[in-house]
């Protein structure tokens, strides 16, 4: 049987996987996606740990709650986050981050 | 769920994670996305989590995306040209990365209570989790659910105006 | 409870408050207020000299250990003084009517007129310290607003400057000594110190320099010596404001408060000689200065000074009674000096340079007469007032030391000297300038006044008199030898004036010292100038290097350096921050997980 510490380390994976996209690559919708990588992991790990946190014989259902939240604030954070990039686009006429480098002094 | 089905999960959703990172055409990266999430919403189930799959796999790989490959159509992208690689960037990622994998693998091991088997629970109560989660969202959570609702009113507009062609 | 003593002191500051308030505008009206309270002021005086001695007060601020009183002590001084402040100050504020009536300020400067004589009337009636050091330092402010009348001559400005914080130095030790008075009793109340202060047992150390702070303030406001400049200068104000500063008021202060407060220098022998040896000081080196003037007015403020310090030395000499009398005298005629004197430069339009007169005699004859009447006062002339509160000081000088009566011999002298000398050019032989060809006497406001000074300075100082204003003074009998040598002295005096004077167009002595003032004046400007310099330039370094360049710039170049650094970071590359930003939350994960 799977244990906790798998489900765990899974996310973990999931997450690092993530932040490795967001590093490597340059193409702002594929960051942005990895973004969403990074986020579901976090996910992973609350529906383990209410998996995990039984009450009376029921998961802990909190956590559950707190995981449908944050996909919805992620669909909004996915229309807002591309509608900047469409944005962005109509401004610099790229998507590659390494021509978006006006951040700085 | 049986340990193997269990692996076999995994594997499967790194491997799409994996792809949606390394794939050079963001079409196929965002396929590998909804792959990927098609896997974690296996996961979900597999921890009793029913309802959270269901809608795992109807917002993202429904409803998200379909908006990436919107995007991405509207922006025409192409696959990227293979560039020279910024050798420091990318020793800078993978130092991180391996950092983290090394905090993440320390975190797990030094939690010796994740080592049990999860607490078997009751599947007879009569009601499945939709309805319990269902009954935490609008008794307990009633505030923060008619929070969430205004914020994804306001990110909508937000969203239409970002998008408009002369931002004033 | 006598509420008359009340009446006299806030009548003058409703009329202030009037004044400022709602007849500003209404020039004529302003002075008619201001008149009419010293005149009410005048009146309850004469009541309060009737009745008995009084000592009434309540708690004003009350800190437990520490009462803040208001209240009024009526008794032999505090009367004397009342009909003194009072009487002279409206015959002043009569004659300034005429005086100022061409004056734009008039309506500021008798609502200044008003507030002064409030100040001063709540010295006189002070029954303690506190009270007597709020009303003190009222003074301050209101001669600063006299004085600087004609703010815009900055000479007049620089004069309400100086006597401000010249004054403010002897302030400061009054205050000193009033709280050093306060820890040793207890009290500041006048009543209780008196019978309590030598029964304290202190030591003779502490008691003098209690005393001699106490006297630092008298220093200040009588003008003694070191801090004597401010009042010369303040002849810069008009020459009402003179009189009422220089005869009956503001100088006067220091020397009642220390004729109050005698039983602090009782007991110490060094106290009261430092006390008479800074009065005699005082007293030649003004009489030396005022032989060399040739300001009218400036005369007049060096033989005030000089006046003074025979009254402080008096004080020294352990007879206050003696200093009162002549306080008492020298009120009158030195403030008809004054007024004839104002009434001279007034009517040759603002001449205040004696060697620019001349010939008055037949067109003033009022101003002549009065002024001199108050000339032979103020030298010591046999039977008006001058002579006797001297002799009593000259008397008293011989009986205790006869160092000191020699040298208040030789200032009765040149005091002799210098008035006939200021008499013999200002009013004797021709004109010598167009001013005084066509001058004519003061109108009836300004001359009336100087008639109504001109009998006191006649009788005010015949032992029957005497009697009625002092009927504490103890019957030491004319001394014979002294009065005799009074008028010898007299006589020399106003003898060698006269002939040295007598028609002369230019003054035929020059001694440079005396006219300079001994260089006094030039000394405290290099010395504060000094003492300013060095401390701008210790404030200069501390603000230059330690503030700015440590603290301001050091700061801000910190800040500037950090921020310089730092934004190499800023690259502009959405990966390096991500990368820092994992890096930097890998590494918290660490410390805060497995590090402790």
């Amino acid at each position: 049987m799977a244990t906790l510490n798998d489900y765990l380390l899974a996310s973990g994976l999931l997450f690092t996987v993530g932040f490795a996209g967001v590093l490597l690559r340059r193409n702002i919708i594929i960051i942005f996606m990895a973004l969403e990588l990074m986020l579901n992991a976090a996910n992973l790990s609350l529906v383990g740990f209410s998996r995990f946190h039984t009450q009376a014989g029921l998961p802990d259902y909190n956590a559950q709650v707190l995981v449908f939240f944050i996909i919805t604030v992620a669909a909004a954070e996915v229309a807002v986050g591309l509608a900047v990039i469409v944005a962005l686009f109509r401004a610099k006429q790229t998507t590659h981050i390494e021509n978006l480098n006006s951040l700085k002094f | 769920m049986p340990a193997p089905l269990f692996w076999i999960f995994v594997i499967f959703m790194l491997f799409f994670g994996v792809m949606v990172v390394v794939n050079r055409s963001p079409v196929a990266s965002a396929m590998s996305l909804v792959v990927c999430f098609l896997g974690l919403a296996a996961l979900y189930i597999s921890l009793d989590a029913f309802f959270l799959g269901v809608i795992q796999i109807l917002v993202y790989a429904g409803a998200v995306m379909v908006l990436f490959l919107f995007i991405i159509m509207l922006l025409d992208l192409k696959a990227e040209q293979r560039r020279r690689f910024n050798l420091i960037a990318m020793f800078g990622g993978i130092v991180v990365v391996v950092l983290f994998v090394k905090v993440l693998v320390d975190v797990c091991y030094g939690f010796q209570g994740g080592n049990a088997v999860f607490p078997a629970i009751s599947h007879n109560v009569g009601h499945g989790d939709t309805w319990q989660v269902g009954m935490a969202l609008f008794q307990q959570y009633k505030l923060p659910l008619q929070m969430i609702g205004a914020l994804v009113v306001v990110a909508s507009v937000g969203a239409v105006l970002l998008s408009k062609r002369e931002l004033k | 409870m006598n509420s008359a003593p009340w009446i006299i002191l806030f009548s003058p500051l409703l009329a202030a408050a009037v004044i400022v308030i709602a007849t500003q505008p209404f020039k004529k009206l302003s002075s008619y207020v201001s008149v009419a309270a010293v005149a009410v002021s005048l009146l309850f005086a004469l009541t309060v000299f009737g009745s008995p001695d009084q000592d009434v007060s309540f708690n004003w601020i009350d800190l437990g250990v520490f009462q803040v009183r208001i209240g009024y002590l009526i008794d032999g001084f505090s009367k004397m003084m009342l009909l003194v402040v009072t009487g002279v100050g409206f015959l002043i504020h009569v004659y300034s009517i005429g005086y100022m009536h061409d004056d734009r300020g008039r309506s500021r400067y008798f609502a200044g007129l008003s507030l002064f004589m409030f100040s001063m009337l709540g010295i006189v009636l002070a029954n303690n310290f506190i009270m007597m050091f709020i009303f003190w330092e009222l003074v301050g402010v209101s001669s600063y607003i006299l004085i600087g009348h004609w703010f815009e001559r900055s000479s007049a400005a620089d004069a309400a400057n100086k006597a401000l914080i010249v004054n403010r130095i002897g302030d400061f030790g009054f205050m000193l000594g009033i709280l050093m008075v306060w820890s040793a009793s207890g009290t500041v109340m006048f009543g209780e110190l008196t019978s309590k202060w030598s029964t304290l047992g202190l030591g003779a150390g502490y008691a003098t320099i209690a005393a001699l702070m106490i006297f630092c303030g008298a220093v200040g406001k009588s003008a003694q010596f070191p801090l004597h400049v401010w009042l010369p200068d303040a002849m810069e104000g008009p020459t009402p404001v003179s009189a009422l500063i220089h005869a009956a008021t503001m100088v006067a202060a220091g020397v009642y408060m220390l004729a109050r407060v005698y039983f602090l220098f009782a007991g110490s022998a060094a106290a009261l000689a430092v006390v008479l040896w800074i009065g005699v000081f005082t007293s030649l080196l003004a009489a030396l200065m005022a032989t060399q003037q040739s300001d009218i007015k400036r005369v007049l403020a060096y033989s005030t000074l000089s006046q003074l310090g025979l009254m402080v030395s008096a004080v020294g000499l352990g007879v206050p009674v003696s200093a009162l009398f002549h306080l008492f005298t020298h009120a009158f005629f030195k403030a008809l000096l004054f007024l004839g004197a104002g009434s001279v430069i007034h009517s040759l339009h603002n001449e205040q340079n004696m060697w620019q007169m001349g010939g008055l005699q037949k067109k003033m004859p009022l101003t002549f007469w009065t002024f001199l009447i108050a000339t032979l006062a103020l030298s010591g002339c046999p039977p008006l007032a001058g002579f006797w509160s001297k002799d009593g000081i000259v008397a008293a000088a011989f009986e205790h030391n006869a160092a000191a009566g020699l040298v208040i011999t030789v200032i009765n002298f040149f005091t002799a000297f210098y008035m006939m000398r200021l008499f013999v050019v200002a009013f004797l032989g021709s004109a010598r300038s167009e001013a005084a060809e066509h001058a004519h006497e003061s109108p009836p406001v300004m001359a009336v006044p100087l008639v109504l000074l001109a009998i006191p300075s006649l009788i005010a100082g015949f032992p029957p008199v005497e009697h009625i204003f002092f009927p504490m003074a103890e019957e030491a009998g004319p001394s014979i030898p002294a009065m005799l040598v009074s008028v010898a002295v007299f006589i020399a005096g106003i003898g060698a004036g006269f002939v040295l004077y007598r028609g002369k167009n230019s003054d035929p002595v020059s001694i440079p010292l005396f006219a300079n003032r001994f260089y006094i004046d030039q000394f405290y400007s290099v010395l504060v100038k000094w003492t300013q310099d060095a401390l701008a330039g210790v404030a200069a370094f501390v603000d230059r290097w330690i503030i700015d360049g440590g603290l301001v710039r050091g700061l801000g170049g910190t800040t500037w350096g950090f921020g310089f650094a730092l934004r190499f970071l800023q690259i502009g590359n959405l990966q390096a921050y991500a990368f820092l930003f994992g890096f930097g939350v890998v590494l918290l994960l660490y410390l805060i997980l497995f590090a402790a």
